[in-house]
């Protein structure tokens, strides 16, 4: 035992330090990709909820494609690919040499373009979920388009969406260490690298199998409390609170 | 053109070994999973072991789990010197094996669903009736359960698809893994992602169609009369 905490822990031997960054580029690159993810996601809902037939096809397209196609794919077409346009695109504009993504922004990318689209289903249904009557009751008011959007719509939109979006959450921090195959020293990589270097690899898997159950335990108990947050201007029936 | 169809044959080579992996683990992994859901539904320590292991195997990604099975379990002696060790020391075997254990994870938690779903009257009847035990579970509970459950183990079984790309990464040549070889080889990543999605937006397509297929033939009551 005491020679594992040697191995884990913050002494001159251990690989403490190393891990403890690890969990904090993990934490980045998932927010990171979170935000992007939530970014596709609106554009996704707002096109499958347009009038417009051209936006909703191209948001069903979207969403059948990238949600029925490994996320490993995605992100070697952004590590490999996001080189071969940017160099083909920098030799255009008279540049020389490579060009290419890092892996950080492969990462963001590549993982927020798969959580866009299980988010754009989750904002689309949450849209739905509102009731017509408020909408009706705000123009009725004489509320504008803006006004109504950030009054009515996006508090409504996101009390019924929190429930999905923690579960996209927990999906881009599991799917974050796919990005350790771009080389980013995120938990995974530093694992991997730390099994590899010494002759206790179980240790090390086992301690990252325990870091990322830290991370979607605690993070799974801030959207409880932000559910429970949300939920504090409904009706509701007793023990019905998240 | 020419470079698209190339890729395509090559990436068809791997297409059995995908599905092997997937069938192979959806299998095993839905027997495991019955049987988790089962003991879940029960009282006492069984139960509490199930409730810790779907909190590990759903907090956790399905990539280090194959790491800790495949690089993980060699480090001790008990492992590499027992019985187990000619499949734990072959990745197929160990992708395997983290693909079933992972699956019967989500899958005790869809059929626990299911399982809920089934009204008390029902049990009630049966039990009026004289039926107990396996009988029970068999003639009643379990078709009422699974037929509440397939949507929602369709979409794993589309999620298992999936996962098996993983695989690749410790050195199976399934569709992902060619499609590694061959962007590694050429550094054409767009046209062999093409060619890799299709495949698998193919099999995932087909796969969701048969699964709803199987749901129309156990739904017989929901089904349009014809006129």
């Amino acid at each position: 035992m005491s020679s594992y905490l040697r191995l884990i822990g913050f002494g001159p031997t251990g690989w403490g330090e190393q891990l403890l960054l690890a969990a904090l580029m993990t934490l980045s690159v998932s927010a990171a990709a979170y935000v992007t993810g939530l970014v596709f996601g609106t554009l996704g809902a707002w096109g499958k909820l347009s009038g417009s037939v051209a936006a909703r096809r191209t948001a069903e397209f979207y969403t059948t494609v990238v949600r029925g196609i490994p996320e490993l794919l995605v992100i070697y077409l952004f590590y490999f690919g996001g080189s071969q346009g940017l160099t083909g695109l920098a030799r255009l504009l008279g540049q020389s040499g490579f060009w290419g993504l890092n892996a950080f922004m492969v990462g963001t990318l590549a993982v927020g373009i798969v959580a866009g689209a299980y988010q754009t289903e989750v904002l689309r249904a949450a849209y739905l979920a509102v009731p017509a009557g408020e909408i009706e009751a705000a123009r009725a008011v004489g509320m504008g388009r803006l006004l109504m959007l950030r009054r009515i719509l996006f508090p409504r939109v996101l009390r019924f969406a929190l429930p999905g979006m923690g579960n996209v959450w927990q999906q881009v921090l599991k799917e974050s260490a796919l990005i350790s195959v771009t080389g980013l020293a995120e938990i995974l990589r530093e694992i991997h690298i730390g099994a590899g270097s010494t002759d206790r690899p179980f240790d090390f898997y086992i301690t990252g199998f325990m870091l990322y159950l830290l991370l979607t335990t605690f993070s799974g108990f801030v959207f409880r409390g932000a559910e429970g947050w949300s939920l504090k201007g409904e009706r509701q029936v007793v023990g019905m609170r998240a | 053109m020419l470079f698209l169809a190339d890729t395509m044959v090559k990436l068809l080579a791997g297409v059995p070994l995908t599905l092997e992996l997937t069938f192979i683990s959806v299998e095993m992994g839905a027997v495991l999973a019955v049987l988790l859901a089962v003991l879940r539904a029960s009282v006492g320590v069984g139960a509490l072991f199930v409730r810790f292991y779907v909190f590990a195997l759903r907090g956790t990604p399905l990539l280090l789990q194959i790491f800790l099975i495949y690089y993980g379990l060699g480090q001790f002696a008990f492992v590499r010197h027992g019985l187990l060790w000619p499949f734990l020391r072959q990745p197929f075997w160990c992708a395997i094996l983290a693909l079933t254990l992972n699956t019967a994870a989500y899958g005790s938690e869809i059929i626990r669903g299911g399982l809920q779903s089934v009204p008390p009257g029902a049990v009630e009847a049966a039990r009026v009736s004289g039926m107990s035990g396996v009988l029970l579970y068999r003639r009643i509970i379990l078709p009422l359960a699974i037929r509440q459950a397939l949507p929602a183990y369709g979409n794993e079984l589309v999620a298992m698809v999936k996962a098996t790309s993983l695989a690749s990464i410790v050195t199976l040549m399934e569709i992902s893994g060619i499609a590694y070889a061959i962007i590694s080889e050429t550094y054409r990543a767009l046209e062999v992602f093409i060619c890799a999605g299709a495949l698998y937006l193919l099999i995932n397509f087909l796969l969701s169609r048969a699964v709803a297929a199987l749901e129309t033939w156990l739904t017989p009551h929901l089904r349009q009369a014809r006129v």
